[in-house]
């Protein structure tokens, strides 16, 4: 004979009646597991939602893109910045070398910046980020003026005061006015507004329209020639960044005069590289965060463990009753198993649906998209049968082993 | 012959020391017989009991149940066993206390997969064989000793078992409502039930018609009345 429908039925109907007999008992164990999957589920799902946002948000600077940049994006030791601090500058003529002689990039663009407050009459805007750049800014950011137009190659060689303001400047310095061919004060200077740039949104919270371009011959003159440029290189294709990336760093050794052996005194630079500095960040973090979870599961699990061990002593003459009413090893086993996997999967099933207010709600304060995935609900689910077998299956076990005698005996 | 026992010896190792609690038993008993087991506590009629109820097996010699050999059985077999042939009465009646008077009753029948549409009536029939048709969805807590003590007897009753094992039936009731358990079991002796009694009260002993003394492990006496 098989083990039946019958026997499981009874299974179930005991450990519904003990949980009901033991309520802040049942409580508390299924608290426990509850816990756990919540710290479980929340941590992969805010993981997974961290990766996929970071991602994107890089992705937004153009995969297709390379930067020649005094200091490498990532400096990871003292003794590497000890080495690159003291590295000139990069200067217009480098800018204009470069823009010359590259092959593979469909656009060289170079970008300086500064953060300034802008006045238009008696009203003013702070914190603006000011770009020295050229016309081709457009190709490389992939952005184009919603109203007016950019200014020229033509005004760039002759360092007109002119510029393209960023949506959000327009909107709060002008209102509802055109500002077309009206002036803003930055720096102390007046420039005419050419252009507006179309919305660009917001990458890592940080808005892409709160600016304002100008030529950057004009910039190094107001703000300074000791700054150092950026070039920005967009390739032809996406195929090319590799062979782009060592065309950049060979013309830039000429125009710097570098002998061969002699280090590049600048650093070329992709976005790549800061999800891989992402990825080694956050790498660790992960671990230690899946770990702690994984203990909080542990704990729930020893909380069930225990709960059944007592609950096995505390019936042992029940277990006698039913082993000398003919109760084989298997079905009191089975007994035990099911109410540790009763008490497990409501645990589960409550954490799953905390998890998914949780993550809604981290999406709504966060820009995080924190998802519930259901491959993580399975998790959870085969977790549960896990966890409920295998801190069950001892007690069980010693209940099914127990000798009817003494546990008829037992008071 | 319902049970044939033959030499049948048991131990129990104490630490170091060895307890021969039975010494070389042979017992014969047959079909609808009333047995009563009597002797002073020490003498091995516990463990006589606990082997004719198939809780325990022997340390030597063979024991016949109704045609088969249960000598040398495993733990799951034995309890097959014990839910086909025996049906137990204990001293403290031994039922589930969060279960009804039915459930109670049901349970050899669950453990032998009697579908659920047969098993009510047929535990209903047995409560009403022991008079509590009017008490099936009462809890033991609900109900007198007699009436749990009838429970534990509709129970033993239920699966029709070759052997009707009772331990001291009537040792947790007042006179009155132990005469009404013995009663009850002369009933079921009239029905044709094998019943086994194990008691040291000489006058619920004399309810049987034959009575088995041991001592020190040993039958000391056995007399049909």
């Amino acid at each position: 004979m098989k083990y039946s429908w019958t026997e499981f039925g009874e299974g179930v109907r005991i450990a519904t009646q003990a949980l009901k007999a033991n309520r802040l008992r049942s409580v508390l164990t299924t608290l426990g597991i509850l816990i756990g999957v919540v710290v479980v589920t929340v941590i992969i799902s805010v993981i997974q939602g961290m990766n996929t946002y970071v991602t994107g948000e890089l992705s937004s600077l153009g995969t297709d893109n390379v930067f020649v940049s005094r200091y490498p994006w990532m400096i990871t030791s003292w003794e590497e910045w000890l080495r690159v601090r003291k590295r000139p500058r990069i200067e217009k003529e480098h800018f204009e070398f470069l823009e010359k002689y590259v092959t593979l990039a469909e656009a060289v663009v170079p970008e300086v910046a500064t953060r300034r407050t802008v006045k238009y009459r008696t009203e003013d805007l702070g914190g603006v980020f000011i770009y020295g750049t050229t016309d081709k800014y457009m190709v490389s950011s992939n952005a184009m003026p919603e109203f007016g137009r950019f200014f020229t190659d033509n005004e760039i060689h002759h360092r007109r005061n002119v510029c393209v303001i960023g949506w959000e400047v327009a909107d709060k310095l002008y209102k509802n006015k055109d500002p077309v061919g009206k002036r803003i004060k930055i720096g102390g200077q007046s420039f005419r507004i050419l252009g507006v740039m179309e919305k660009r949104g917001q990458m890592f919270d940080f808005s892409m329209d709160n600016n304002v371009m100008i030529p950057y011959t004009v910039f190094l003159k107001v703000f300074g020639k000791h700054r150092s440029l950026d070039i920005q290189a967009k390739a032809l294709s996406p195929e090319v960044v590799g062979e782009l990336k060592d065309e950049l760093e060979a013309l830039m050794r000429r125009a710097r005069g570098l002998r061969v052996g002699e280090e590049s005194d600048f650093s070329v630079n992709e976005q790549s590289q800061l999800l891989e500095v992402y990825n080694n960040l956050t790498k660790v973090l992960w671990i230690v965060l899946i770990g702690i979870g994984s203990i909080a599961l542990l704990v729930g699990g020893i909380g069930i463990m225990n709960i059944m061990l007592v609950s096995v002593t505390e019936r042992t003459r029940e277990i006698g009753i039913r082993k000398a009413l003919g109760a084989k090893r298997r079905v009191i086993l089975w007994q035990f198993l099911v109410e540790s996997m009763f008490i497990s999967s409501i645990g589960v099933t409550l954490g799953i649906l905390i998890s998914i207010g949780l993550a809604t709600l981290v999406k709504q304060v966060s820009p995080i998209p924190v998802n519930i995935s259901a491959w993580v609900a399975f998790l959870g689910i085969g977790f549960t049968i896990s966890i409920g077998i295998f801190f069950g299956l001892y007690p069980a076990s010693k209940a099914a082993r127990l000798n009817p005698i003494e546990a008829l005996r037992y008071e | 012959m319902m049970i044939e026992l033959k030499d049948i010896k048991k131990d129990y190792h104490l630490g170091l020391e060895t307890v021969h609690a039975l010494r070389s038993i042979n017992l014969n008993i047959d079909e609808n017989e009333y047995v009563a087991i009597m002797g002073p506590s020490g003498s091995g009629k516990s463990t006589l009991m606990n082997l004719l109820g198939c809780l325990d097996t022997a340390t030597e010699g063979t024991y016949c149940l109704n045609g088969s050999d249960v000598s040398d059985m495993n733990d799951d077999n034995l309890a097959e066993i014990r839910n086909r042939e025996i049906g137990f009465v204990f001293q403290n009646f031994n039922l589930l206390p969060r279960a009804s008077a039915l459930h109670n009753v049901e349970l050899p029948l669950i453990y032998n997969g009697t579908p659920s549409s047969q098993r009510h009536g047929l535990a209903a029939e047995a409560l009403t064989k022991v008079g509590l048709g009017d008490r099936m969805q009462h809890r033991p807590n609900e109900l007198s000793g007699g009436q749990r003590q009838r429970v534990a007897v509709a129970r033993a009753l239920v699966n029709n078992p070759s052997i009707i094992l009772a331990d001291e039936p009537t040792g947790n009731l007042d006179t009155r409502t132990g005469d009404e358990i013995m009663d009850l079991f002369e009933t079921l002796h009239d029905g044709g039930n094998t019943i086994i009694l194990v008691t040291h009260e000489e006058y619920i002993a004399e309810h049987s018609d034959r009575i088995i003394r041991l001592r020190d492990g040993h039958i000391e006496r056995d007399e049909a009345r």
